[in-house]
């Protein structure tokens, strides 16, 4: 298999993830959708590692993993504030930072 | 062979992903991620990252996600239809950008012109991506990004606990509010101006 096939199915799940960021209103699976963005990001650095035979793009895809678990934590942690505090969980409605 | 496993283990990853997106039950689209990582940890194999595979199949697939199950068991999903607000028309404009961008990203991967990306890569040895290499690049070459992520690691779990944490008398109509402690200084006692932080920037409750 050449490494193009597996840059065109990270392309794909990129494109999905951003449509889900677009469209969907619940925080919960605007989360969901930047994991996929981080896991199309993580495809492309291990197949790029692989065309070169170089291993820093697992760790590269590795330190991005880490950063991708701390993410979810305190987006989890905002989503569970907002549930507490009685604000509705939608994206539409919480923009107090507009003006 | 390896060609039937990565269109298996592609076509997985992609139903995963668009399921991630098309659910309206956050409950599915969890479980719709967790179909994609698995279909992710069989193509990172078939790229030879053995370290990289397992480490998305018992972090991501197991910690993580387990997280977010009881995040949505916890908030519950309620799933509302999209706001007339915005209407379909929005959603279409949304829909095309990442048409676009797919379109921009399969013309940069496959109009590159790059000779590595048409075979199957090189420098392949047989230890490539175990464990034991990807030890040793972090303990050596990569320690200090290896050392930044476990402080990235500890400043989230700590700033998790502090977002997430029950901060007692918030439904408290005495609760004074920031205009309050301009007005009066002398009655804003710093127990009461730590208690509400996000509340008060965002008015009263049920509006």
């Amino acid at each position: 298999m050449s490494i193009t096939w597996y840059l065109c199915v990270s392309a794909i799940v990129f494109s999905t993830g951003v449509g889900g960021v677009l469209t969907r209103k619940n925080p919960l699976v605007v989360l969901l959708s930047l994991e996929l963005m981080l896991n199309a990001a993580n495809l492309a650095l291990v197949a790029f590692a692989r065309a070169h035979g170089n291993q820093e793009g697992q760790i590269f895809a590795l330190i991005v993993m880490v950063v991708a678990a701390c993410e979810v934590a305190v987006g989890l942690g905002l989503i569970v504030a907002l549930y507490r505090r009685r604000l509705p969980i939608d994206v539409d409605e919480l923009r107090e930072l507009q003006g | 062979m390896a060609e039937v496993i990565f269109f298996f283990a592609a076509i997985v990853a992609l139903a995963g992903a668009l399921g991630t997106v098309i659910f309206r039950n956050p409950f599915y689209s969890v479980l719709a991620l967790v179909c994609h990582l698995l279909g992710l940890a069989a193509l990172f194999l078939l790229l030879r990252a053995e370290f990289v595979a397992a480490a998305q199949v018992i972090v991501y697939a197991g910690a993580v996600m387990v997280l977010y199950v009881f995040v949505v068991a916890y908030v519950g999903g309620q799933d509302r239809p999209l706001s007339p607000r915005h209407g379909p028309g929005m959603r279409a404009v949304a829909l095309l950008f990442c048409g676009a961008l797919l379109a921009e990203i399969g013309i940069a991967v496959i109009g590159s012109g790059l000779k590595v990306l048409d075979q199957e890569g090189g420098g392949f040895f047989p230890a490539f991506g175990s464990p034991d290499e990807i030890g040793k690049l972090f303990l050596t070459k990569f320690l200090l990004a290896f050392e930044i992520a476990s402080l990235l690691l500890l400043v989230a779990a700590v700033g998790a606990v502090i977002l997430a944490r029950r901060r007692s008398g918030l439904d408290d109509p005495r609760e004074l509010s920031v205009a309050d402690l301009l007005r009066s200084p002398a009655s804003g006692t710093l127990p009461d101006a730590e208690r509400g932080s996000l509340q008060e920037a965002a008015g009263p409750p049920g509006r």
